[in-house]
């Protein structure tokens, strides 16, 4: 297996090619979070266990890592935003077996989480449900609604993972309606709280090994400390790279740097 | 109806281990024996009934049918995205059951009423919207949503005894004359009204739709409508994605030709005043009386 940096690199690589190729925005929403999905879905999640990537508008992310997985193909890949494609900007319904659910509105994984966790509960199975959210989506009403639910129902089986880039969509977490992904909160509310770094693959597999090794009844959260853009100097941390799509030489830089990281 | 809802109910739930009832923190005086029969499987959401959608999903993607249940308003316009998007586009076995369809709850106002839902909701894809219009439906719409395994929708209304004695069905011929004058389509708890309006007459052919989208008109109800040339619709709900505009369509798409077109329909809050469920049948002239004038006059 190739080491953490070299899986790193590599779906940075192809996160970038594949914008490039189609011209398109949320570059920074999938750097983000990639080493949260590298460390999730690809390395811990097992075969009978659901993985929702709740923010959608990361499907690049997605993607590169189901063809790790080897689910997407190359040639598919090359399809991303294109007409007749089944690789839409934020994914699509009844496609894939790891995408289970059509996400890219805010705010309707976690209670789809919730309801696979409580589901697995019922039928008195091990598996977890692991569910990847932008902190953005924490000011949605349903993440409250459905955090109130899995600890009602001791969802020690739910694995939520907050990207913490503090980067919305128009404005910092802090300045639109304050810090809502705050682990104080969260804590308070009845989860069991994991703060981490969210680009270190294996501080989120010890987090999740950890989670896994036992029972306490509580739901669980990792608020993944990341950065927005991570890897690509000009969009650490921008709320323009939210949007924007990269000209030639600014998609040369990019390769450039992800690939001269540790 | 919520009571003939929950008998049935409470039958499926015990010869299938794979139904999941949740509740929108409603039900009292009608769902506790279910929630003591199946302690596991009865789930209260709660006052959240967006996550409850979602969360219903969730639970049918791992294979369970869930029964979704709560007043009408609160559980469809409410969670109409989450209804869209989590159940509609992946198919999922998710009923949804909203109790007082129309002007249900009458003078609890029209945070409670639902006179839009079925236009919200059968506007969605592969959704059934279901509507039984008289008591022996509620069984039957329940064993039919329980056997297609798709979103469904059921509105339920108040109690309609039927004094003719037909069986239920999709569409439903309730009363036949040799030589209908008149041909009456009627959906929901209006449907009282229009048994109790067309009483003493042998020349009226009453038909009920209990499912939208409609996607057909059967041979019989054709059969009618080419016989009298006059068709009156009553519907509990705006005229706007409701039984009328279902009905004109496929008249229109099967050359259907009429002489007299009619439709009585919920008209909102046309004085702003609030009252029971038959006052505000008669502001939108669904009452028996107007039913008889228009039947009169056509």
């Amino acid at each position: 297996m190739q080491s953490y940096p070299e899986i790193q690199r590599n779906l940075r690589t192809k996160i970038l090619t594949m914008y490039k190729r189609a011209n398109a925005g949320h570059i920074a929403c999938s750097l983000s979070c990639i080493d949260l999905m590298i460390a999730s879905l690809i390395l811990e999640k097992t075969e009978d266990e659901q993985f929702i990537l709740s923010k959608g508008h990361a499907a690049v992310a997605l993607y590169v890592s189901l063809n790790y997985l080897g689910e997407i193909s190359d040639e598919e890949l090359l399809t991303f935003y294109t007409d007749g494609t089944r690789l839409s900007a934020h994914p699509s319904a009844n496609k894939f077996k790891n995408i289970p659910f059509a996400l890219g509105s805010l705010g309707h994984g976690l209670p789809i989480a919730a309801g696979i966790a409580k589901a697995n509960k019922i039928l008195k199975n091990n598996d977890f449900c692991y569910v990847l959210m932008s902190d953005g989506e924490t000011n949605e009403g349903t993440t409250w609604e459905a955090m109130h639910f899995a600890v009602k129902n001791q969802l020690d089986n739910l694995i939520v993972m907050i990207d913490k880039n503090r980067v919305q969509g128009f404005g910092y977490l802090q300045d639109v309606l304050g810090d809502t992904a705050n682990p104080k909160v969260w804590k308070e509310i009845g989860f069991e709280v994991h703060e981490t770094g969210g680009h270190d693959v294996a501080q989120i597999r010890n987090t999740i090994q950890h989670i896994k090794s036992h029972q306490n009844k509580k739901p669980r959260v990792i608020i993944a400390n990341t950065i927005k853009g991570k890897g690509v100097s000009y969009m650490e941390n921008t709320i323009d790279w939210h949007y924007l799509p990269m000209n030639d030489e600014q998609y040369q830089l990019a390769l450039k740097e992800v690939n001269h990281q540790k | 109806m919520r009571n003939l809802f929950s008998k049935k109910i409470q039958e499926v739930v015990l010869q299938d281990e794979k139904i999941i009832f949740v509740t929108g923190d409603l039900g009292y005086n009608a769902l506790e024996n279910l929630r003591n029969s199946i302690p596991d499987r009865f789930i209260n959401a709660g006052v959240a009934e967006q996550n409850m959608i979602g969360m219903a999903a969730g639970l049918a993607y791992k294979g369970f049918k869930v029964f979704c249940y709560s007043i009408a308003p609160f559980i469809t316009y409410r969670c109409l995205e989450q209804i869209r998007l989590d159940v509609c586009i992946h198919k999922l076995p998710v009923f949804i059951v909203g109790n007082g369809g129309g002007y249900g709850y009458g003078i609890m106002g029209a945070t409670h009423h639902a006179i839009e839902d079925l236009a919200c909701l059968s506007s969605l894809p592969n959704i059934d919207c279901w509507i039984p219009n008289i008591d022996d439906d509620v069984p039957f719409v329940i064993d039919e949503i329980l056997k297609n395994k798709k979103p469904a929708y059921l509105r339920l209304g108040k109690n309609v005894k039927n004094p003719f004695g037909t069986p239920p069905e999709i569409i439903s011929q309730l009363k036949k004359s040799p030589q209908p004058r008149v041909t009456i389509i009627s959906q929901g708890a209006v449907t009282q009204n229009v048994i109790e309006a067309t009483e003493n007459s042998s020349d009226i052919d009453i038909f009920t739709v209990s499912k939208l989208p409609l996607l057909e008109i059967p041979i019989n109800l054709k059969q009618s409508i080419l016989q009298s040339k006059k068709l009156l619709i009553v519907e509990e709900h705006v005229f706007r994605g409701g039984l009328s505009e279902n009905v004109s369509l496929k008249l229109l798409e099967n050359n259907i030709q009429l002489d007299k077109f009619k439709a009585l329909y919920a008209l909102g809050y046309p004085n702003e005043l609030y009252g029971s469920q038959s006052y505000h049948q008669k502001i939108s002239g669904l009452d028996k009386e107007n039913i008889l004038k228009v039947l009169t006059e056509l």
